[in-house]
């Protein structure tokens, strides 16, 4: 019994003016991971080295205990791929779709598709080309379930779209976590609708990854307060992770639990979070 | 049963859940051996990770409120017609301290009280 979805070990990518990694961590099965960082912090790398679109420069990757690197058609079956853009050509019919991949994936589930096609009420007679953004993504997501995959990968794929429809992929990838093999990993520069349901939070910045931890005990860690100077003057530096300057005064990302009792805090979400941790590594002046 | 999850609130969510079953068994509106929603479907259902929900459980099921069957379920124990005493009584002492307090506040004896009690009983018992 394989417990891991993924595994990651000592991955490295290097590009002209980008590194990414050395990359160390595990994606447990029955999971949801979000996997957040800034535009450019290398994970889109990432996804495409563990689909093996991408040779990765050392490294191994493990996938239901797989090594990666010798890609069986069996091991692609069993996961489920969107990216923010679709893979199909511009002039195929809605309805020409599930004939084309059929043949694509030997676990193809025609009728769970259509179902999903009439979930989504998307029209059959449409062209590719011819379909929203948010259209698109949900026939990528369609197919993506189609095929019995037990390992869904979503890279940036509900950035741009409508909250309506976030909402409605939110439904969806609950409903595909209900079996507990199934595992999400989804990429995103806004996470505000999905953070609510992840279990972990992997967080990379400029190709290293800075922590991957239970949400549960992230939003336990941090919280934010708006302080003067001169109380802050007072605090414990340790409690302080990042902050901003202005005028009248200083926001802060503080450590819970090393603040005094006295000192209202609030909640931080997780783009609060990543948003004073860049900050505060930016500026140096990080205890993490 | 509900269970309402306030993201304004000091308590993290898996508290919030915890206190809510635990309430729902104390006052009977769950009743002993009645199983529980899946970690799963209560996680999708409620929109929070699988984390938080198993985390509520798991601390009933320490705190003996449920026992939990490995790919069964969740069940209310059965022994906690005992717990759901404890727990009253832990709230019933806990009144009264308070009944205490006020009286010395107010300069009356334990004598008193009691009169005070045995009279509030006749008019509960009245009712």
């Amino acid at each position: 019994m394989m417990h891991n979805a993924i595994e990651i070990r000592n991955l490295t990518k290097n590009y002209k003016g980008f590194s990414l990694g050395p990359l160390d961590f595990t994606i447990p099965k029955g999971c949801m991971v979000g996997y957040i960082g800034e535009n450019g912090a290398g994970k889109s790398t990432t996804l495409k080295a563990i689909l093996g679109l991408i040779h990765a420069d050392s490294g191994e990757i493990k996938i239901f205990g797989n090594s990666t690197n010798e890609h069986e058609p069996e091991l692609m079956n069993k996961i489920g791929v969107v990216f923010d853009a679709i893979n199909l050509p511009a002039d195929m019919k809605v309805q020409e779709v599930g004939t084309f991949c059929k043949l694509a994936f030997t676990t193809w589930a025609e009728n769970t598709f259509n179902d999903y096609l009439k979930r989504f009420t998307l029209p059959d007679d449409k062209k590719v080309k011819a379909l929203s953004r948010g259209m698109k993504m949900k026939l990528s997501l369609s197919i993506a379930l189609s095929h019995q995959a037990e390992l869904l990968i979503l890279d940036e794929a509900t950035s741009g779209l409508d909250p309506v429809v976030r909402d409605e992929i939110l439904d969806i990838l609950l409903d595909f976590l209900q079996d507990e093999n199934h595992t999400v990993l989804i990429s995103s520069h806004i996470l505000s609708d999905l953070e609510k349901a992840a279990d972990y939070i992997a967080f990379l910045h400029n190709g290293k990854l800075l922590f991957m931890e239970e949400k549960d005990l992230l939003v336990e860690r941090y919280a934010l307060c708006s302080l003067d100077d001169e109380t802050i003057g007072h605090l414990d530096p340790e409690a302080i992770v990042g902050r901003r300057r202005h005028a009248f005064g200083q926001d802060l990302l503080v450590i819970r639990n090393l603040m005094p009792k006295s000192i209202k805090l609030t909640n931080a979400s997780i783009e609060d979070i990543m948003v004073y941790i860049i900050k505060g590594v930016e500026s140096e002046s990080v205890a993490l | 049963m509900n269970i309402q999850i306030s993201n304004a609130s000091n308590d993290p969510i898996y508290v919030q859940i915890k206190n809510q079953i635990k309430s729902a068994i104390i006052s009977g509106s769950m009743a002993a051996g009645e199983q529980l929603p899946s970690i799963r479907y209560l996680a999708k259902e409620l929109r929070v990770s699988v984390i938080t929900t198993k985390r509520a459980y798991d601390e009933l099921e320490a705190e003996g409120f449920i026992n939990s069957v490995q790919g069964r379920g969740s069940y209310v124990s059965l022994q906690n017609e005992e717990f759901i005493r404890e727990e009253q009584l832990r709230k019933v002492e806990a009144s009264l301290l308070e009944a205490i307090k006020g009286a010395k506040l107010a300069g009356l004896s334990m004598k008193d009280l009691k009169e005070i009690l045995d009279t509030l009983e006749g008019v509960e018992d009245d009712a």
